[in-house]
């Protein structure tokens, strides 16, 4: 595969997170909730962080969520993006509780984000991956 | 624990890029200075604490050093916090001594990313690459946007660190980079991952560093006059992965400092000039809370206006810090802590009789302090 394409970035699939990847195929995005304490949490693992148990249940998210922090790029750190700075990553919690890396789509201008305003998910597929990015709400 | 172990001996390479040097050969060099400095032989070293290259990940690479140096040590090995393994294993080596398994340890960090591998810096990017997050400058410049957006921290204020620390290195004739920098010029510096420009990122350099610690008690028989006392150490790990790191802006430097504080019997208001770690500007800025030396969020006021610069309160980084003297992954903060102690600092804090130390890793995913007295 071409090293310098978006497509060479496709997470790697494994047992634990193909059902998230597979979720967000189909128009879904899920977390992983303790069937024991509760915990809910991203990235896939394969162990409750909160009480170490390994009864756990995918749950789907609402999509809502708020923005933690943010960055923008000024400079590329792989080819597919080149073409793309300045671009922003975030962090960004989910209303259930979990936290994952995300982008901001579609605003004009990336210092305008403040921290902790809502956010509603978006899927959008690139590089024949669908990923969890988000609108502001 | 205060004051029973001493840094005895202190070693370095030149700074900057080191071609053709492997990281055994940079390390031998300063260990060959730190143990001329203390007046140990070789073949008195029991205790051998290695750092890994960060540049290159290698298995062994303690025993690998032990055979360049030709000895055989009681305890030791490589230490995996990244920048914060170096004051961390000046800890252990003190706990080592303590009970017994070891007399007279060397901590030892060599790196070389400028001309040699850049080995680790080039691993494949994580599962988060396809959302283009990449890079550890962007890691501190989540930390540092959300610190802005709880606390009103300025651009200016971190580069209020930056200037600190460049006008020190610019007085450091060791210093790989000796150019000062004025606020206009930082705020002209390219931005790198917004909010963080060019210069709020520190060095990247080739270089070495070690240290020789024994107890007071074997220092006091051997007649080392420029021992110089550890007061206290501790250690804390933040551990979690920026994005799932619950609290951004808080990190386990606190519980490191609350440990090496309780050691040495001191608050911060007994810290005569200290020595922060400064991958980047946020780091040192978020140091000066977690140790006490101002309230949470008000590390952006603490830094301007010269009080961390040399005639200041609280002068920091007087050898010029990672931005300045060297990028190398920490050592060399511990080393200038040890001539401000003994006096002999280029930029001496006059009649300066403590000096705290901070290390970390990862993004703030490690932290080890260090509080030092006068020799």
């Amino acid at each position: 595969m071409d090293e310098h394409t978006i497509e060479s970035l496709a997470p790697e699939r494994d047992a634990i997170n193909s059902p998230y990847w597979d979720s967000l195929a189909q128009g879904r995005l899920t977390y992983q909730c303790c069937n024991a304490c509760h915990k809910a949490w991203l990235p896939p693992r394969s162990e409750c962080p909160g009480c170490l148990s390994d009864d756990w249940a995918w749950k789907e998210a609402s999509g809502q969520a708020k923005l933690i922090s943010w960055v923008v790029y000024h400079i590329a750190y792989h080819k597919a993006f080149e073409h793309r700075v300045p671009y922003n990553v975030a962090v960004v919690e989910l209303a259930e509780g979990p936290r994952l890396i995300s982008n901001v789509v579609g605003i004009e201008d990336h210092e305008s984000l403040v921290i902790d305003q809502p956010l509603q998910l978006r899927i959008e597929t690139e590089g024949g991956v669908a990923l969890p990015r988000f609108v502001l709400a | 624990m205060r004051e029973k172990i001493v840094i005895a001996g202190i070693g370095q390479t030149a700074f900057g890029k080191l071609a053709g040097r492997s990281t055994l050969s940079l390390n031998i060099e300063a260990i060959r200075m730190a143990l001329a400095d203390a007046g140990v032989d070789k073949a008195e070293v029991d205790g051998l604490f290695v750092k890994c290259p960060t540049s290159k990940f290698e298995m062994m690479y303690g025993q690998k050093l032990a055979e360049s140096l030709g000895i055989v040590p009681r305890i030791g090995g490589v230490w995996d916090q990244g920048g914060a393994s170096n004051a961390s294993m000046i800890g252990h080596a003190a706990m080592a001594i303590e009970a017994g398994q070891c007399e007279i340890a060397i901590i030892a960090l060599a790196d070389n990313p400028a001309t040699g591998t850049r080995q680790a810096y080039e691993k494949a990017w994580g599962e988060d690459s396809i959302f283009g997050w990449f890079g550890t400058p962007a890691g501190y410049a989540m930390i540092a946007r959300r610190h802005m957006g709880e606390h009103g921290t300025t651009s200016d204020q971190l580069g209020a660190i930056a200037v600190a620390c460049r006008k020190h290195g610019a007085l450091n004739p060791k210093a790989q980079l000796r150019k000062p920098l004025t606020l206009e010029q930082y705020r002209e510096s390219r931005l790198i991952a917004a909010p963080l420009r060019r210069d709020d990122c520190c060095l990247v350099s080739d270089g070495a560093a070690a240290v020789v610690v024994m107890s007071a008690q074997r220092a006091r028989q051997r007649h080392l006059k420029q021992a110089v006392p550890i007061l206290g150490f501790g250690q804390g790990q933040t551990s979690w992965e920026v994005a799932q790191r619950a609290d951004l802006t808080t990190t386990a430097a606190e519980q490191s400092a609350h440990t090496a504080f309780k050691m040495a019997g001191l608050t911060p208001k007994d810290i005569d000039v200290a020595q922060l770690y400064d991958c980047f500007t946020i780091a040192p800025l978020m140091t000066l809370e977690a140790y006490g030396f101002c309230p949470r969020g008000k590390g952006g006021q603490f830094v301007q206006g010269g009080r961390i610069e040399i005639g200041g309160e609280l002068p920091i980084n007087t050898s010029g810090g990672l931005l300045s003297e060297t990028g190398m992954p920490g050592l060399q903060m511990v080393l200038e802590g040890v001539r401000q102690m003994r006096g002999q600092a280029v930029n001496q804090v006059k009649g300066a009789r403590t000096c705290a130390i901070s290390n970390q890793g990862g993004i703030m995913h490690t932290h080890s302090t260090l509080i030092l007295g006068q020799a």
